[in-house]
């Protein structure tokens, strides 16, 4: 377990170096930086000024380096927009994502595994059908127009919701329900066609032979070996969700870090968009680690390294 | 002796699109304690869903029904889940064909030994551990204490099967039901298997079904014998009686079935029984061997009730056979 856990750990600095060395490269994809600060009304002198300003005008080496450097220690330059550090403005911002990425995951897992025993346990059944139903349409709404939907209902026709802000816990009500139903069919599905692999299988019939009751077959027995693509799953759609929610917080006027990304794209604000990147990146790496280790935690055969 | 479990009139029926599929079509037997009762037959015979039934683990479809079904004085068929559950792993266990998926690759054979002793008995967990290390070693597995923290997927088939049977030891069961323990298993590990099972029934003084397509194995341990064919019970009687004067056509055709050492000559061929097993959807009308049998007659159409000889060996056959008489139709 400890030989796998290293090998684990040394493929994600892996990818994160990988990750690192683009998100740095994004600087020089999106054309000349020194011109994009500079603004349009620059004549080549300013433009040349500028490159010298902010060392545009040194080798790459020296300035990734550098930048790796600094990012370690949590300092991802001053943003071009706010003239604030870029580090502070992603931690503001961050907190509000991580609030709506775990309620989100949290709110699509406690309703999915739950409905996907459910109806791996009675399949064609009511529930599997009430179920089927729910997924379909999860899949099939996109989530800009749930979020509205959502919002004609209860904040302009009940008036029970704010429509937006990120003040208090009311405000995430609704973000958390489109964000987790988005997230809710796949595991949903997955979670089924998992129990009912695993119902049919031998261990399952031992566990009853031994007289262990239906609750603890479901429960112990099955869906700890069901369970386990539902975990990878999860954990990229866990990092989808600390990313990639920039649709639900914008339509919920959430200022997250999604939000604080599409906004710096089109500033051209290159040092948060990088240090977003990096930190998104960062996420997915995490989960897809953690999701390693709880895998072979399950499953014994998955730690051979 | 009393016996430990009766069989009367147990038939499953299974509903598919194109009728009802009369699995098992009322079948009888006794098992008393001490005594072991193997099931022979060919695959599809209804032997594995006779041993479901019993243990009330049939597929949800399966629809069971049967004059009696009594284990010890409790019905089967009006016990409760609840019930059941008591006495499944507890004083009735199971042992499958397939060790190798039989097992949860999550857990330690530790923790899935410990469970089918901890589901019954309110005993503390180092008890458990102390009785599951006992009864490993007692099915011949060296370093007990070591592999109870394996996992099954680092043990051989023939180490899983032991584990498996150690596991149906634990309860201290009453009856015990092997279903094909050792198809799966090489032919020298299956030897050794049958040989523990039939030395730990003995010592344990448990009753035994044992279920099986080969014959080798049935002479090698049973008490009594019960030749399936198409859901039916062909044959039953002591071991002795079936092997040395089998009155069923399918019985003797079995037995043509398979060299003995000594009388069947080398390059010689064995016996075969030709045709197919008739399809049991639907009803199925007299003896359902007649259209592989070569001595039938129109009477064979009709029902065929059982007939007992005086030695108490029971058989569905409308025919007397004579053992002296020169068999008819094969060389």
């Amino acid at each position: 377990m400890l030989v796998y856990t290293l090998k684990r750990l040394g493929l994600a600095l892996l990818v994160t170096l990988a990750v690192s060395m683009l998100s740095f490269a994004l600087l020089y994809l999106s054309g000349d930086p020194a011109a994009a600060i500079a603004g349009e009304t620059a004549n080549a002198e300013d433009i040349e000024a500028v490159r010298i300003y902010y060392g545009f005008d040194r080798p790459w080496v020296v300035q990734y380096g550098e930048w790796m450097f600094n990012a370690i220690r949590g300092d991802f330059g001053t943003s071009y927009y706010f003239k604030l550090p870029v580090s502070q403005l992603v931690a503001e911002r961050l907190s509000v994502t991580m609030l709506l990425g775990v309620c989100g995951i949290s709110f699509a897992l406690l309703t999915a595994v739950p409905l996907g025993v459910a109806a791996a346990v009675r399949p064609n059944s009511i529930i599997d059908r009430i179920a089927l139903f729910l997924s379909v349409m999860g899949q099939a709404m996109p989530s800009f127009w749930f979020g509205l939907v959502l919002i004609v209902l209860f904040s302009i026709k009940l008036r029970i919701l704010p429509p937006s802000g990120s003040d208090n816990w009311q405000n995430f009500v609704m973000p958390t329900i489109v964000l987790g139903y988005y997230a809710m069919p796949a595991i949903m599905r997955l979670t089924r066609a998992g129990m009912l692999d695993v119902l049919g299988a031998d261990y399952v019939r031992t566990a009853r032979a031994k007289g262990a009751g239906e609750f603890r077959v479901m429960f112990k027995h099955a869906l700890r070996n069901a369970i386990i693509p539902v975990v990878s799953l999860a954990a990229v759609q866990m990092g989808f969700m600390l990313g990639g929610s920039i649709v639900v917080e914008s339509i919920f006027a959430l200022h997250g870090a999604g939000y604080l990304a599409w906004e710096s794209i089109g500033r051209n604000d290159l040092p948060t968009v990088q240090a977003l990147i990096l930190v998104f990146s960062m996420f997915y790496i995490v989960f897809t680690f953690l999701s390693d280790l709880l895998n072979a935690w399950l499953d014994p055969r998955m730690r051979v390294g | 002796m009393e016996n430990i479990l009766s069989v009367r009139g147990l038939t499953v029926d299974i509903p598919l699109a194109a009728g009802t599929l009369h699995a098992v079509r009322g079948i009888d037997f006794d098992v008393k304690r001490g005594e072991t009762l193997c099931v022979v037959g060919e695959s599809g015979s209804g032997k594995s869903l006779t041993s479901l039934a019993i243990m009330g683990l049939l597929p949800k479809q399966a629809q069971r029904s049967a004059q009696v079904l009594d284990f010890e004085g409790v019905d089967l068929q009006t016990a409760s889940n609840r019930d059941m559950r008591k006495l499944r792993g507890n004083r009735i266990s199971m042992i499958f064909q397939e060790p190798m998926t039989s097992l949860n690759p999550a857990y330690t054979i530790g923790d899935q030994l410990m469970e089918a002793l901890l589901l019954h008995r309110k005993v503390p967990k180092p008890v458990a551990r102390d009785r599951a290390i006992e009864l490993l070693e007692k099915v011949g597995i060296t370093a007990a204490a070591n592999r109870m923290k394996q996992y099954p997927h680092q043990l051989s088939g023939g180490l899983r099967q032991r584990v498996m049977i150690a596991m149906a030891l634990m309860g201290e069961p009453d009856l015990i039901i092997a279903d094909e323990p050792t198809t799966a298993l090489d032919v020298t590990i299956q030897a050794q298997i049958l040989r523990l099972l039939k030395d730990l029934q003995r010592e344990l003084n448990m009753a035994m079904i044992l279920i099986t397509h080969d014959l080798g194995v049935v002479a090698r341990v049973a008490d009594k014998v019960a030749i399936m064919y198409a859901g039916e019970m062909v044959e039953a009687g002591s071991a002795a009686e079936v092997f040395t004067a089998p009155k069923h056509p399918y019985t003797r055709g079995l037995l043509n079935c398979i060299p003995v050492p000594g009388k069947t000559a080398v390059g010689e061929h064995l016996g075969s029984i030709p045709g197919i097993v008739p399809s049991l959807i639907d009803d199925v009308d007299g003896c359902a061997f007649r259209s592989r049998c070569d001595e039938a007659t129109a009477q064979c159409a009709s029902d065929i009730p059982a007939r007992i000889s005086p030695a108490g060996h029971l058989y569905r056959c409308v025919h007397d056979y004579d053992m002296n008489q020169p068999k008819s139709g094969k060389a």
